[in-house]
């Protein structure tokens, strides 16, 4: 497998720390003040140019969230976050007013070309401006939201995308052009008072994506966001929401990154999607922000609330995760099954190394008939590491021949990390029909003299093992993302053996 | 210069000695055969000569074209052609054997400084040593010993030994689960690798896969140590009369 011997070359040349992204770009930004307050809720509200319903929707959300505490529930443990510390709003700076992307500051655009996430080339590929000499080319697109900090910097494709319908842009742009829409659906998943994180999110997020498929419309190219937190103390909010029109379809990409540093940085995201009849919604995520140095030191804290509703009959939605970034993951894709015949599925690969606490999984509601769901999860504790799978599988009363499969299984890599995985299951009709099978086993000795014996370094036996591993999972992935995350992977558990 | 040579070689396990000084010379083109009652050592022996971690070597050397082989990893003493044919070869899931036989002999390749082979030339190269043993392609697409028969299995380690051209191969056991069309097929494999170039060494229990397989020389191995060693007629005289006067003289 050429990607194996790819990735250790590509371990090979990254130096005493492991993190490829760890970069900061150094570009003038607008920051609001430190700490939170009504009055930073009404700046970042101002800011966006908000209509006054929006206003008020953050501010209930705000005192609601004066009112709550902290979950400490989860199998993580990190000191206590001191939320006045930390900055709620930073833009990069414009120069003017954007108008094309070419007026982007340089150094954004180059930080996304570093990222290998070329927004230039892109728009080239738009048809906007036909490269010289050539015919617009054939390759597969990707459209790209670009969210740098608290801002969208760009979106590439928009122009192609609307003439099939489909409206995808940042959703402050959103709040302000398509109103009903984001206020019909907004909160509408995850509602304002959900949790603590979901909360302070809904009070102060600043940008995210918007995208809705219009009936019957099969989405012409993948759709797909990057997050870059840049800026020192800040936390980052980024709110998506998504929604499939009857009988429309639509994939997703996620991915993320943020420099090294040595203090820990807060995101809390939060990520709506609704299927309506027909509908279906296939979300991917790449999650790789910077996990902290091998002391445990930095890197970020992910508190994100990813829910879907498969609203209409016959809807799907699909959750496919590669979580190898963080020091902290607390994440839970989730579906609520309520429409008959609705179908929702969790695919996971979270891989904890070094003082990594990942504590992840996902719910499973059934409401209506006949409704099936399908959990595969994937976790590899290697360091000192703890990796915890959590998940809840429920049928409600009513929901009468519900299914779920559930399969975890755990690879440990050495004797100073911990998997656990902690299901709940829960049916209150006799017509259910739940599966669990969960596997933890070690990455055993003589596996890896079998591959070295072949020929394979130890790392280069590691390597392939957690591919094999994961390969159900990795299939899930659009090719692109495929390939890539096979890459991640490797690169995450480098120096975990030996 | 002997291609292999092991000497006085002492080797413990969690505190236990297994081998108590033990010496053998392999040169090219040569078989042996390792005979010897269970836990006699025949496998640690394998083993050490492969590098498995776990065992510690108290004293003695091992000489590999002259070079010490006991400083260099596993897949050091791979790339320079020691190939070790398991008793009990391993399952990796999710691999596919077509995928894993590809990362294998190019990283050995690679080690070498010799350049990756192309996908059309590898395909032609597997395609045809498999055709040679009996193994169908659908095989190769499944993961790597997954729900192979025991037979299988061993046919497929004969098939990388095949593949990787190797100039030591160490057969452990490769007779036992296999049935008596497998055994041949096997040893026909086996035997079609036999050159100037390679030698062989075949630990087995039985004189049955001699006959397919016949050896230049045949050690006896008892409690840690070659006890004796002869020609072909000495698998044939332990046929008779059984492992019993060796341990003793152990
Ligand atoms: N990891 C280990 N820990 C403890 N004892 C071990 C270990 N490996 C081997 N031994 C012991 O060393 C001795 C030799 O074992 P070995 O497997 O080399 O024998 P063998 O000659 O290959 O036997 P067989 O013919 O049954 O395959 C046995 O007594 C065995 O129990
Ligand atoms: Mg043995």
């Amino acid at each position: 497998m050429p990607a194996v011997q790819e990735t250790v070359d590509r371990v090979r040349r990254i130096d005493v720390d492991q993190y490829r992204y760890g970069f900061e770009t150094l570009i003038e930004s607008e920051k609001a003040p430190k700490g939170l307050s009504e009055d930073i809720v009404r700046f970042i509200s101002e800011k966006k140019n908000e209509p006054a319903w929006m206003l008020e929707w953050r501010l209930e959300a705000y005192r609601r969230w004066l009112t709550m505490t902290e979950p400490t529930w989860a199998r993580v443990n990190y000191p206590k976050i001191d939320y006045q510390d930390l900055y709620y709003y930073a833009a990069p700076k414009p120069k003017k007013t954007l108008s094309s992307i070419d007026e982007i500051d340089p150094e954004i655009l180059k930080t996304y070309e570093k990222l290998g996430i070329p927004l230039r080339e892109v728009a080239i590929l738009e048809g906007v401006e036909p490269p010289p000499g050539g015919e617009p080319s054939e390759q597969r697109k990707i459209a790209v939201d670009a969210v740098f900090d608290s801002v969208s910097v760009a979106t590439t494709f928009q122009k192609e995308l609307k003439k099939a319908g489909v409206i995808f842009m940042p959703i402050s742009e959103a709040i302000r052009e398509h109103p009903e829409l984001v206020r019909k659906y907004l909160g509408s998943v995850v509602p304002t008072s959900d949790n603590f994180f979901a909360t302070l999110n809904s009070a102060v997020f600043s940008d995210g994506s918007f995208v809705y498929v219009p009936p019957g419309v099969r989405c012409p190219m993948e759709l797909s966001t990057y997050f870059r937190i840049n800026e020192r103390n800040t936390g980052q909010f980024e709110r998506t929401l998504i929604i499939a029109d009857k009988g429309s379809y639509v994939s997703y990409l996620e991915g993320c990154t943020a420099p090294q540093r040595d203090e820990n940085q807060l995101h809390a995201a939060v990520v709506e999607l609704v299927a309506l009849d027909d509908a279906e919604i296939k979300y991917s995520t790449v999650q790789n922000w910077y996990p902290g140095n091998s002391e445990g030191k930095g890197g970020i804290y992910n508190f994100v609330t990813k829910r879907g509703d498969c609203r209409g009959n016959h809807s799907k939605i699909s959750w496919t995760q590669v979580e190898t970034g963080s020091a902290i993951t607390w994440k839970y894709p989730s579906c609520i099954l309520r429409g008959d015949n609705s179908r929702g599925e969790f695919y996971s690969i979270a891989i904890s190394n070094g003082y990594q606490q990942v504590d992840s999984g996902t719910k499973m509601l059934h409401l209506g008939k006949n409704t099936s769901s399908r959990i595969i999860s994937k976790g590899i504790a290697a360091g000192k590491s703890q990796n915890t799978y959590r998940g809840l599988v429920t049928a409600h009363r009513k929901a009468t021949g519900a299914r779920n499969y559930t399969a975890c299984d755990s690879l440990l890599i050495g004797d100073k990390c911990g998997a656990h995985t902690v299901p709940y299951v829960e049916a209150k009709n006799s017509s259910a029909t739940f599966e669990h099978e969960a596997t933890t086993s070690k990455i055993s000795e003589d596996v890896l003299f079998y591959c070295t014996q072949r020929g394979l370094s130890q790392e280069e036996a590691v390597g392939l093992v957690v591919n094999g591993f994961v390969k159900d999972v990795l299939q899930q992935l659009p090719m692109e993302f495929a390939v890539e995350a096979q890459k991640l992977i490797s690169i995450s558990l480098e120096g975990s053996v030996g | 210069m002997a291609l292999l040579e092991v000497k006085d070689l002492q080797v413990r396990v969690e505190d236990r000695e297994i081998l108590h000084g033990l010496s053998l010379t392999v040169n090219d083109g040569e078989v042996h055969a390792i005979m010897g009652p269970n836990g006699s050592g025949k496998s640690t022996l394998s083993h050490v000569i492969a590098g498995k971690p776990g065992y510690e070597v108290t004293g003695g050397q091992i000489l590999f074209r002259g070079e010490d082989l006991l400083e260099m990893e596993p897949d050091e003493r791979a790339a320079k052609g020691v190939f070790l044919a398991f008793q009990y070869p391993v399952e990796i899931p999710g691999v596919t054997t077509m995928n894993f036989l590809r990362t294998a002999l190019n990283a050995q390749r690679k080690a070498r400084g010799e350049s990756e082979l192309l996908v059309p030339d590898f395909l032609k190269k597997v395609r045809s040593v498999a055709a040679g043993l009996n193994i169908p392609q659908d095989m190769l697409k499944r993961g790597v010993n997954v729900g192979f028969s025991g037979g299988e299995k061993k046919r497929n380690e004969i098939l990388q030994m095949a593949l990787f051209e190797p100039s030591l191969c160490i057969l452990d056991e490769m007779d036992s689960g296999l049935d008596i069309d497998a055994l041949r097929i096997a040893a026909d494999g086996v035997n079609a690798l036999r050159s100037p170039e390679r030698a062989m060494v075949v630990i087995t229990h039985y004189q049955r896969l001699l006959n397919y397989i016949v050896p230049d020389y045949v050690h006896v191995m008892a409690k840690g140590r070659v006890v004796k060693s002869g020609g072909k007629e000495l698998a044939l005289q332990l046929e008779e009369s059984g492992y019993a006067q060796f341990e003793d003289a152990a």
